[in-house]
């Protein structure tokens, strides 16, 4: 079945069946392999992208329901290139070990920081849950309060 | 004790005997003056290698070839800053490049085969330190594991060749300048000449420099010159590419035509497939083929879903030889049978802990399988062609990879080629002694006849991992009128890596620790500090119920037992202090400490917990003091504490692989939980450079973790907490 997402500003028609998770669409009929496979049942967040503005996890989304909606994947986050805050808070304060959570936790932070730009402690364990297995909870939390701080400075 | 006495078993070279791989690289280097002048000679104009490791281009860009895999750990810009300090180098022009699976790499720091884009040539194998180019080949290293990466390869490897090529740059300056060596000056990737005012960059000099032998024996920099080691104004490189979803995994691998496999094992342990009706699977979109591998079965198709949906409807009839009669209480009831009756070995027995007078203190403990759950699941790609196979996929060991890729192929493994990528995750699974996840993609591959992704489900992943292995370890000590043990014995299940995992730092006079060899059919590999894991918490717990018994404060009773070990206390004391051990803790919180060695470093929490209204531990902060000898990249360094305390939590929380049928019943998240942010506590890392002996980081910090939570558990309730993990507890009585 052809299907027409909006990813990343632009649209593309993909031709699979109508219960294909968004998650194998996007990487691999589309190219977008920065978004990751990690458990297939919305438990550990590594598939996160941004519909229409909200972390949604992919791997159990049916393409048949993405399409009318923008989709932005950690590709679309930022310009070749460049980074946001986020991501520049995620470099300076050495946050990724293996990195393969990363894009995920970066799309849900982003996402959290746009909707609550002063989340509390509690706001933000609630919104993050997903599973970084190295264990980079702590350096997430100083990076996420890293922007939390520029953001109301600028 | 005496040294002599002690009878450690040395069974397997896996992990924790990575000095093998260091000794290999330090007498690899002494062997390559020969070689390395050869290869200049052929490669002029192609950018010069220096020292094996280090490669300068005229523009004055330094590479550093790391033979080791990033899965996190940092070792892709540990190991470039050792080299380019000794170097002198400008920190901002070096990069690095993963060197390949190649046995050149295993034990040797010549990589001329890589650089110049071919093979070795035949004409350079006499050359070749022979005896450790056997070795290193024979047992397939190169292994990113064992915590060995800085302290072997960094130490013996990377500082040496940095001094090296520096020493060869400064010759190199003194002859064309017609000066002496002793005028002369480096930094920042120039050699200066002060008196006459001359400079000339590393890359002008670096062909120049090729035509003298480095020096096996260079003078290292004094700690108080370094710029670049032990500071922390070092950014990983790898990070960048993990924060814009352009770092490449092996599941990101592409290759043009490829097909996808979704596989499935045999549910139960060991079974064998009798029969398979692939007639369904077969009629479905998109299928190529259905492969049986006896132990396995896959679908291949042209995209991933419809070959995991294909998989459903493969119906499989299989012979599992009375494993799928094995659960978990009968595994746990043969190692407790077994631990009765087969012959012991021990790791040390001196003194009499019999005849040894005092009271009798026993302990049973316990720990469960744990799975590593990788973030990436496994997977690989593989191509078969022309006598010829490629294999894209993320190894600690892509010599190991080769090996077991070429037999599954039936190939010579110089015919075999394996493309690393970063890891999604390691903690030993992507060791595969057995090599599961590359070989039935090359099968797979193979029946195909086309490149063929194999991506592992999340339970295929957790199912059919190597676990850690379960083991029921029991303890009798005798306490003297001191309230000291005058005898510690302990027998333990099942042994694996490293040897002296289970020997204790305290001075006790008569010890006797032995074991048996109990397993059942679930398979074991190495995870995250591997045996450490489960006899920290054994012996750090038992320890602990001995200063109870002794009425004794815990931590000063493991500190008057370790005057011969300076560096335990210190820690130990460090870590209890900082984190507040003798100013006192919050009203309903209470505070464990663990201390112990592991890959030559010496680790102690001190751990703040209290009872949630869940009748959970919450543990708020953990005290963490590290003697790793010296700090490379001491940002690194806190944030591998970090990690290993978190993936320590993890097993002492909620780690538990249990066994049905013969099956693995958990196989996903939601049953096999992990630590999420909101658990997190504050982490303190205190990092003591000793000076003595360079040790690992990326495991040794794991070890101590659940016993200093569970002691705290202890100290805030009464319950001793003997089997692992926490979740089947229930402390709400003292929440």
């Amino acid at each position: 079945m052809p299907y027409t997402l909006k990813v990343n500003g632009e649209t593309r028609t993909v031709d699979v069946e109508p219960d294909t998770p968004l998650l194998w669409v996007l990487r691999d009929e589309l190219g977008f392999k920065g978004v990751k496979f990690g458990c297939g049942v919305a438990a550990c967040g590594a598939c996160t992208v941004h519909m229409d503005g909200a972390a949604t996890r992919t791997c159990v989304y049916p393409v048949e329901a993405a399409e009318d909606i923008e989709i932005t994947t950690i590709e679309g986050l930022s310009d070749e290139g460049m980074f946001t805050d986020v991501q520049q808070a995620w470099i300076d304060e050495q946050v990724p070990q293996c990195g393969y959570c990363q894009s995920g936790m970066v799309m849900a932070v982003s996402a959290l920081l746009d909707e609550n730009p002063a989340p509390t402690d509690e706001d933000i364990n609630d919104a993050i849950s997903n599973v970084c297995r190295c264990g980079s909870y702590p350096r997430i939390k100083k990076a996420i309060k890293k922007v939390i701080s520029e953001r109301g400075a600028a | 004790m005496a040294e002599g006495k002690k009878k450690l078993t040395r069974r397997k070279f896996l992990l924790g005997t990575g000095a093998v791989v260091g000794g290999g690289l330090v007498l690899g280097y002494a062997a390559l003056p020969n070689q390395m002048k050869d290869i200049a000679a052929k490669h002029k104009g192609e950018g010069q290698i220096l020292s094996g490791w280090i490669k300068i281009t005229p523009d004055n860009k330094i590479t550093v070839i790391v033979p080791h895999a990033e899965m996190g750990q940092g070792t892709h810009t540990a190991l470039p800053m050792m080299a380019a300090e000794e170097l002198d180098a400008d920190w901002d022009l070096v990069s690095m490049e993963e060197a390949p699976g190649l046995p050149e790499f295993a034990n040797q720091p010549l990589g001329e085969g890589f650089i110049v884009g071919d093979s070795m040539p035949d004409i350079l194998a006499p050359l070749i330190n022979k005896a450790f180019y056997s070795i290193a080949q024979a047992m397939d290293l190169q292994i990113t594991g064992g915590s060995t990466s800085v302290r072997f390869t960094g130490q013996y490897g990377m500082r040496i060749a940095g001094a090296a090529a520096r020493e060869m740059l400064v010759r190199a300056a003194a002859k064309e300048w017609g000066v002496a060596r002793s005028d002369l000056t480096t930094g920042k990737s120039f050699v200066h000449h002060k008196a006459s005012g001359r400079s000339a960059s590393y890359g002008s000099l670096a062909e120049a420099a090729s035509a003298f032998d480095p020096n096996p024996t260079p003078t290292l920099k004094p700690k108080a010159a370094h710029t670049i080691v032990g500071t922390r104004t070092i950014k990983r490189f790898d990070i960048p590419g993990k924060v814009n979803g352009t770092a490449k995994y092996g599941i990101d691998a592409e290759v043009d035509g490829m097909l996808y496999a979704s596989i499935a094992r045999v549910p139960v342990h060991g079974g064998a497939i009798t029969s398979l009706d692939d007639a369904a699977a077969l009629a479905m979109p998109g299928v190529k083929k259905v492969c049986n591998l006896g132990y396995a079965y896959a679908v291949v198709a042209d995209k991933y879903w419809r070959a995991k949906k294909a998989l459903e409807a493969v119906d499989i009839k299989f012979e599992a030889g009375g494993n799928e009669l094995i659960d978990s209480d009968a595994i746990f009831a043969r190692f407790n049978k077994d631990l009765g009756e087969l012959e012991l070995e021990y790791d040390i027995d001196e003194g009499d802990v019999e005849a040894a007078e005092g009271k009798l203190i026993e302990a049973d403990y316990s720990v469960p399988y744990l799975a590593h759950a990788c973030m990436e699941p496994m997977n690989a790609t593989a191509w078969m062609r022309d006598g010829k196979l490629d294999v894209w996929t993320g190894t600690q060991a892509p010599l190991m990879a080769r090996a077991a890729a070429a037999k599954a192929a039936g190939l010579e493994p110089e015919n075999v080629t394996i493309h690393n990528h970063m890891l999604g995750g390691g903690f030993g699974r992507r060791i595969h002694a057995e090599n599961d996840y590359v070989a039935p993609a090359v099968e797979i591959a193979k029946m195909v006849g086309e490149p063929v992704k194999t991506i592992w489900t999340r339970e295929e992943d957790m199912r059919f991992d190597e676990y850690r292995p379960a083991v029921v370890s029991r303890f009798a000590a005798k306490l003297g009128d001191d309230g000291k043990p005058t005898a510690w014995k302990n027998r333990f299940s099942d042994k694996r890596e490293p040897v002296e995992a289970p020997l204790i730092p305290y001075g006790v006079e008569n010890q006797s620790i032995g074991f048996v060899r109990s397993q059942s059919h679930i398979k074991l590999g190495p995870w995250r500090s591997v045996d450490h894991s489960q006899h920290a918490f054994f012996t750090e717990s038992f320890v602990d119920e001995l200063a109870h018994e002794a009425g004794a404060d815990p931590l000063a009773y493991r500190l008057s037992m370790l005057a011969d070990k300076p560096r335990h206390a210190n820690v130990l004391k460090t870590a209890a202090e900082k984190g507040g051990w003798y100013a006192g803790v919050k009203d309903g919180r209470a505070m464990g400490v663990a201390v112990h060695e592991s890959f030559g470093s010496i680790v102690a929490h001190a751990a703040e917990v209290s009872i949630g209204s869940d009748g959970m531990p919450k543990v708020h902060k953990v005290t963490c003091a590290v003697d790793c000898g010296e700090a490379i990249n001491p940002d690194n360094i806190e944030s591998q504490i970090e990690s290993a305390i978190i993936y320590g939590m993890t097993g002492a929380f909620f780690g538990e692989i249990t066994v049905d049928g013969g099956q693995v019943v958990e196989g996903n998240f939601p049953e096999y939980e992990m630590v999420r942010l909101a658990d997190v506590p504050e982490i303190e890392v205190f990092i003591i450079e000793s000076g003595e002996k360079m040790g690992g980081i990326g495991e040794p910090g794991l070890p101590p973790t659940a016993p200093a939570i569970t002691n705290a558990v202890f100290a805030l309730t009464g319950q001793r907490v003997r089997q692992l993990p926490l979740k089947n507890y229930d402390f709400t009585a003292s929440a």
